[in-house]
């Protein structure tokens, strides 16, 4: 038997509410830290911030047993670290450090950790949904009982890949779960500009698929949709399309300050955050000071971990800079 | 797929059809339908399905019916499967095969007819072959499924019809491999795909040079030393290729051997190409347009004649 890695210890850790209430604060945490690093100078490229869809990570990664596969999008820093990895490996890649969970050649929207199923994250909107079909194919083909998971934007309902990989999936019965994150936007566009529905998961009776919508906000609800879902895929009784309504706190990346949306709406959704309803449903009573007492406890272990992933060492070299392209 | 349950087959049409060519006719019989899979026309969910699934241990072998249709897909292979392996640090690998016809000359006009290699050839991550008969179909297509990177085979259209020895017996060939077909002495031919049987036509035809002939087998990666090694003993090179000139791997190859061997090539390298246009459907005008014997014949014996890049067959006046 070997020692059980931090990462799958830190997924095991989600079995308790109270572990899914630390990971989604550590999830925000990690957000509004690299906010600041982004601001401070400290990260090139893209970010695309998580903060305020928490719940539906939590929710996954506390129903995916190890096994599962996870296709996810570039805004994946939430998906990651549910799934099991550690900050420092989260904010490390973020910023390009040889302390990245891959070393730095992948940066903000290329997390992977094979070792949790978390395939490289997908910049390409849409990319990662017919990989998941793939892999649920190959999961069939053996009967064995893990499930794919392909997560997505509202967004990324309008492009291809979605629609032949729903098709492909449901034709084929294979044990995919398609999970909308539907923040409401797709870049600075609201959902109602560019799509004729506000419910996205009645897209999947155009392939005769099993779906639902879910609040997206309750880490409670999240999961015990995805458990359905992902025994019904487990059972042969193919995939589901699960819809869960959501918002993204900040703007759609880096500077984006999200100005297109107004401050009642975006109020609406604050005062339905993730964090604060499990909160109170661990502590019917006075939860406020139990959960500062959190947040606080979370924010050092975060700003440790920053500190470690910022640390002086040297970057990749030239040979492993160009290594791993082919075998 | 005998040896090895992971290899599997998916595609249009390739299951109970036998494929658009007949390629992987009679699999699904012995095979079944649950490894020679009857897809939707999805090439999306094709490339990507296969990529899904060889990152999961399988080597799906995926067809495109022609390779204009992976255009629609392209996304799947060249910015997703041929980044996995450097993205994960070397942790996941995806070995997979895209087989798809290629080509021109039978009259499917300018959206049917096309060889496309550059789509393809530009991406680290990839790997590109393009046979030139029966033996090497088999041995390129052995090694493209025991590979573990995502490797294209580019067939070509013309060469389904073609009847030749396959050799079982043979020890497995080498990736980026290219072989000599014919020696001669005064300039080296280089071709791929149904060009290698233009090249060796044309060199066949005693006109008064001796060519070496090189099928180059494999587009990316491409075996540098051996055309090196030809040129430094013939000093003329002279590439044929059924495409334009524009971003062909004869302009890479050309490149690359002057860069290497300037001061022993007698003369500029030669491009044999078709003429950057599409490809036309009537039959005169196609077979005018894609190179064949007498006019790589043609252009070399200028070439070795005059000292000078003769003019293309569109250009002259
Ligand atoms: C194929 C493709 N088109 C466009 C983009 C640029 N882009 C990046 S994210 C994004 C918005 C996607 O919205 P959604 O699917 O709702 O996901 P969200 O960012 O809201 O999580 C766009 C258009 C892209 N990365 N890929
Ligand atoms: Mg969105």
């Amino acid at each position: 038997m070997s020692i059980e890695s931090p990462e799958h210890l830190r997924r095991r850790g989600l079995a308790s509410d109270l572990g899914r209430l630390k990971r989604m604060i550590e999830i925000r945490e990690v957000e509004e830290t690299i906010q600041s690093l982004y601001s401070a100078g400290e990260i090139r490229g893209s970010t695309h911030l998580y903060s305020g869809q928490e719940a539906v990570a939590v929710g996954l990664a506390s129903v995916a047993p190890l096994g599962d596969t996870v296709a996810c999008t570039y805004r994946g820093h939430g998906m990651a670290l549910a799934l099991g990895m550690e900050p420092t490996a989260v904010i490390g890649e973020v910023c390009g450090r040889s302390t990245g969970c891959v070393g730095g050649i992948g940066g903000s929207m290329h997390l992977c950790d094979p070792s949790i199923g978390l395939l490289p994250t997908f910049a390409i909107v849409g990319a990662q949904i017919p990989v998941a079909v793939g892999v649920a194919l190959a999961s069939a083909y053996r009967a064995a009982d893990s499930v794919a998971w392909a997560v997505l934007g509202d967004g990324a309902t309008n492009i291809g890949a979605f629609h032949e990989s729903l098709n492909m999936a449901s034709v084929m019965g294979l044990p995919v779960v398609f999970v909308i994150e539907n923040n409401l936007y797709g870049e600075y566009s609201p959902l109602r500009w560019t799509t004729p529905l506000d419910d996205l998961f009645r897209r999947g009776e155009a392939y005769d698929m099993r779906a639902a919508a879910v609040d997206g906000q309750d880490v409670h609800a999240v999961a015990e949709a995805l458990a359905e879902a992902r025994s019904h895929a487990a059972a042969g009784r193919g995939p589901s399309l699960i819809e869960a309504k959501t918002y993204r706190y900040s703007g759609h990346s880096r500077s984006d300050l999200g100005l297109y949306r107004s401050a009642d709406e975006v109020q609406t959704w604050v005062s339905r955050d993730p964090i604060g309803i499990l909160a109170e449903r661990i502590w019917p009573e006075g939860h406020s000071s139990r959960l500062s007492e959190m947040v606080e406890q979370v924010r050092s272990e975060v700003r440790a971990a920053t500190e470690h992933a910022l640390r002086p060492m040297p970057p990749i070299d030239k040979v492993e800079m160009l290594r791993h392209i082919t075998g | 797929m005998e040896s090895d349950e992971c290899v599997i087959v998916l595609g249009e049409d390739v299951g109970a059809a036998g494929g658009a060519f007949k390629v992987t006719e009679g699999l699904q019989e012995r095979f079944g339908v649950r490894r020679v899979i009857d897809t939707p026309i999805s090439e999306t969910a094709i490339l990507g399905g296969a990529m899904g699934a060889a990152i999961a241990g399988l080597r799906p072998v995926a067809e495109m019916m022609f390779v204009e249709f992976a255009g629609v897909a392209l996304d799947q292979l060249v910015t997703e499967a041929a980044t996995v392996r450097y993205l994960s640090r070397g942790q996941l690998n995806v070995p997979m095969v895209l087989r798809t016809a290629v080509g021109g000359g039978q009259g499917f006009g300018a959206q049917h007819s096309q060889v496309l290699d550059h789509w393809f050839t530009s991406s680290p991550g990839l790997k590109v072959a393009m046979p030139a008969d029966p033996n090497s179909a088999y041995h390129i297509t052995r090694l493209a499924i025991w590979d573990d990177d995502p490797v294209v085979v580019l067939e070509h259209k013309g060469l389904y019809g073609d009847r030749g020895e396959v050799d079982l017996e043979e020890p497995p060939w080498a990736i980026g491999e290219a072989v000599t077909m014919r020696v001669g002495q005064d300039v080296t031919i280089v071709a791929a795909g149904a060009m290698v049987s233009v090249a060796l036509a044309a060199a066949e035809t005693n006109p008064g040079w001796s060519a070496d002939v090189i099928d180059l087998r494999w587009l990316r990666p491409w075996d540098v030393d051996q055309v090196l090694a030809s040129v430094a003993k013939t000093g003329v090179l002279v590439t044929v290729e059924e495409a334009g000139p524009s971003a062909g791997w004869g302009g890479d190859v050309s490149l690359t051997v002057c860069q290497t061997l300037w001061s022993r090539m007698k003369f500029p390298p030669l491009r044999v190409t078709t003429p950057d246009a599409p490809v036309p459907h009537a039959q005169e005008l196609e077979r005018r347009f894609l190179p064949n014997a007498e006019y790589v014949v043609q252009q070399v014996s200028s070439l070795l004649e005059t000292g000078s890049v003769p003019l293309p067959w569109w250009e002259y006046r």
